[in-house]
């Protein structure tokens, strides 16, 4: 993590003080104000955090690993919702269910009705990995050593692709996720909190600690060894495909993770996979160019800081609709990345890139 | 010279715009062709009406493959391909010859457009319009877009790489919201209908009739008797040629070299004294300016259009384009523009194709009958209706996935683009019978 100087001759540096020190201000007047409107604001904007969390810690394991912005994963987490909703629902599993009656056979298992729902979630993100797993090697392995650009367009025309395919399927009937903690919630005062956003924290969480995890075992060192220097870290003998293939897996699955809480309050109301689910890894990137492209912290900060003023932007602005127009929230995140980006260059703790003449 | 075309004894030559004689005779037939498209010519007309010919399908879909077009419906479709060259050959040079990454071209199309649309349009009690003649509101549209370049850049220059990319991806989220707030409505209309733009009439003043009429059928200086879709056509054309010239001077002066010495190493560049600040802006402001332009254009030429189509898919057919036709030339962002925005086209009557083949008989009908379902029960991946519940793909939907899987084959085995190609073709021919 590079360190934060503070230098208060540069304008930008002033405007992020002034910006945090007016933030804690606003946050303890209303506190005292309205309790119970502040703290299930800080809940829901927590959960929403923890959303684009999750989709920009995929971000940054498939760059840290490949030097790839993926611009599929929106793509990548409408369809791996679609997989979850696919196996949580009772009917006939796509493409084999064509030929055959096959239903998913977890729920003839028997059981508590939220470890059946888990277990094919599980198997579900078992099917995302496959998916990214079969995109690095059909359409980004053919591309190391282009430009980084052109591997960036490659991943745009997979997002026009696979959104394509999810499209089609729920542009007309919606596929619902039946999510075990369902829609409901609990009362503080005159706030409102859901369950989900307790789940959308405790998977962020788990996903949060995995990969800290993972980077220390063996093939997390060999991970950080190529993202540093792939060809050094080739000499050393580490398998740079394995590597890439294991970063696509592990973002196409934490993508369809977030796909999955992408359907569930805060974010939308409905509970279920719509076109509009794609769309928010779009406004996961700007937690990702916040936090720093290439740095897993940076990903859990920048998406919680994003998260708080989108939801605080919608709670406490919603007087001035009119003006702002209707759904401003959502791009709000846009303007906290520009803010924060004229502070730094490179977010919030991305490795600034070394130039030589 | 004549067979050393790489030989350049003096700087004039080296700096010429089309330096050999292969590229000024392909310029000159391009040039010729690209005026004479709209016209019926009546030897090839009758060479096309040979019953061999007219009984293949695509044919008779519309795509005549010898004469040119005449007054047909392929004609709004290379409309569309003028337009948007325009803005693609704004985005070659802030991406190709300046080296700055920006998925928000969509983004300065919108507000070219916007801005004709108020200069240009026709106000009404939910609209502002100024009704301004065509002449103010073209070039007002380009520098609408350039201010809001200008405005743009100093966060920009801040950014490199992929940073640049995601932030002016942010710019294009920001205008189509912009459109939804009371004072938006004003500017961009209803948020799902859009609001009318001006024509492309070309008029001294306000109330006055037309100087030269583009949108209506009638003749043209007393002889030339064309319709309001081949007007359009030849407009569109004049324009495009003026703003390749444009391009390809943009590159060839002071600032075109100062940006090129940028795009290849910023940092170096500015050591040598090209001020880096300075020229990025002017990088910013002269795409953003074709951009207006070409906004403005496509927004009139489409007539109505909520401001939801200037969205992320067209800043992303733009940068298709660039990397399908070659970075940093100006022939081959117009190959690339050409081949883009035709082929959904092409995939859209293969499609056709294939679904009229159903209802014949032999192999062709078998095989076409296992890709396209036509009604409920009868199996396949792709769906011949627009709009369908569940598995089979609608064919809207097949179309945008052939584009974006056609993107992505191109890329990967041809990196160069259609650029590339070219230097294959001609390296080819240089050497031969040589192979090497």
């Amino acid at each position: 993590m590079a360190k934060l100087k503070l230098n208060f001759s540069e304008p930008s540096h002033v405007i992020g003080v002034s910006l945090l020190i007016g933030g804690v201000i606003f946050s303890v007047y209303e506190l005292v104000h309205d309790p119970d409107i502040f703290v299930t604001t800080l809940l829901k904007s927590l959960a929403l955090g923890s959303v684009y969390a999750i989709l920009a810690l995929g971000f940054v394991l498939i760059f840290k690993a490949t030097e790839v912005v993926n611009f599929s994963q929106g793509s990548i987490a409408m369809i791996g919702a679609l997989f979850i909703s696919f196996m949580v629902a009772d009917e006939n599993l796509p493409i084999v269910g064509f030929f055959w009656e096959i239903k998913n056979p977890i729920y003839s298992l028997g059981g508590p009705e939220w470890l059946m729902w888990t277990l094919s979630v599980l198997v579900a993100l078992c099917f995302a990995a496959m998916l990214g797993l079969v995109i690095e090697r059909l359409a980004i392995r053919p591309m190391i050593g282009e430009p980084l650009f052109s591997v960036a367009v490659i991943t745009l025309g997979l997002e026009i692709v696979l959104r394509g395919f999810a499209n089609d399927t729920v542009k007309i009937q919606y596929r619902n996720i039946n999510a075990p903690w369902g829609t409901g919630g609990f009362k503080i005062g005159s706030g409102f909190v859901n369950w989900s956003y307790f789940a959308a924290m405790i998977v962020a969480a788990i996903a949060f600690v995995a990969v800290f995890f993972f980077y220390r075992s063996r093939m997390g060192i060999a991970m950080r060894a190529v993202a540093h220097d792939q060809e050094a870290a080739m000499a050393q003998g580490i398998n740079i495909g394995k590597v890439f293939a294991i970063a696509w897996g592990a973002g196409a699955v934490l993508a369809a993770l977030g796909g999955l809480f992408a359907t569930q309050p805060p974010v939308r109301q409905t509970g279920a996979v719509d076109p509009e689910v794609s769309l928010v890894a779009f406004r996961a990137l700007p937690a990702v160019i916040l936090g720093g492209l290439d740095s897993v912290q940076g990903a859990l900060i920048g998406g919680l800081i994003v998260g708080t003023a989108e939801i605080y932007a919608g709670q406490y602005l919603s007087g001035q609709t009119a003006w702002l127009g209707s759904g401003y929230p959502l791009i709000v995140p846009y303007f906290v990345m520009i803010i924060g980006l004229l502070v730094r260059p490179y977010g919030l703790f991305g490795t600034p890139e070394i130039r030589r003449v | 010279m004549f067979l050393r075309p790489n030989l350049y004894t003096s700087y004039e030559q080296e700096i010429q715009i089309l330096p050999t004689y292969t590229k000024k005779v392909l310029a000159a037939i391009a040039i010729i062709v690209l005026l004479l498209i709209p016209f019926d010519v009546p030897l090839l007309t009758a060479a096309t009406d040979l019953p061999v010919l007219r009984n293949i399908p695509i044919i008779s879909n519309g795509i005549p493959p010898l004469r040119f077009l005449g007054d047909n419906n392929w004609l709004r479709v290379l409309d569309q391909a003028l337009i948007f060259g325009i803005a693609a050959l704004g985005l070659n040079i802030l991406t190709g010859v300046a080296g700055q990454v920006s998925l928000g071209h969509a983004f300065f199309m919108g507000v070219g457009a916007y801005t004709g649309a108020v200069l240009g349009g026709v106000a009404s009690s939910s609209v502002w319009g100024w009704n301004l003649p065509i002449w103010i509101w073209l070039p007002g549209a380009g520098v609408g877009a350039a201010l809001v370049g200008i405005i743009v850049s100093p966060v920009a220059v801040r950014l490199r790489g992929l940073y640049l990319a995601i932030v002016t991806l942010g710019l294009v989220f920001v205008g189509i919201h912009m459109s939804n707030t009371t004072w938006g409505k004003h500017i961009a209309g209803d948020p799902g209908l859009g609001r009318d733009f001006p024509t492309y009439d070309i008029q001294i003043w306000k109330e006055q009739p037309p100087l030269i009429s583009i949108d209506e059928d009638g003749k043209w200086f007393g002889f030339l008797d064309v319709t309001d879709n081949q007007k359009k056509y030849l407009f569109l054309a004049v324009l495009f040629l003026f703003f390749i010239l444009l391009a390809k001077n943009v590159a060839r002066t002071r600032t075109g070299r100062a940006l090129q010495a940028i795009r290849d190493r910023d940092i170096a560049a500015e050591v040598m004294g090209v001020p880096e600040f300075k020229y990025k802006l002017i990088a910013f402001a002269t795409s953003s300016f074709f951009a207006g332009v070409a906004g403005a254009l496509f927004a009139s030429f489409a007539g109505k259009l909520p401001a939801s189509q200037f969205s992320l898919a067209l800043s992303v057919e733009f940068i298709a384009i660039l990397l399908i036709g070659g970075v940093g030339t100006v022939s081959g962002t117009v190959m690339g523009t050409f081949f883009v925005v035709l082929i959904p086209k092409f995939v859209e009557s293969f499609t056709d194709w294939l679904a009229d083949k159903t209802e014949g008989t032999g192999v062709g009908a078998k095989l076409a009958e296992v890709v396209i379902s036509t009604g409920p029960g009868n199996q396949g991946p792709v769906s011949s209706a627009t709009q369908t519940p569940g598995y089979p793909l609608n064919v809207f939907d097949w179309n945008l996935v052939l584009y974006g899987v056609l993107i992505i084959v191109f890329l990967i085995f041809e990196p160069l683009g259609l650029y590339g190609i070219w230097i294959k073709i001609r390296n080819y021919w240089k050497r031969w019978p040589f192979s090497y």
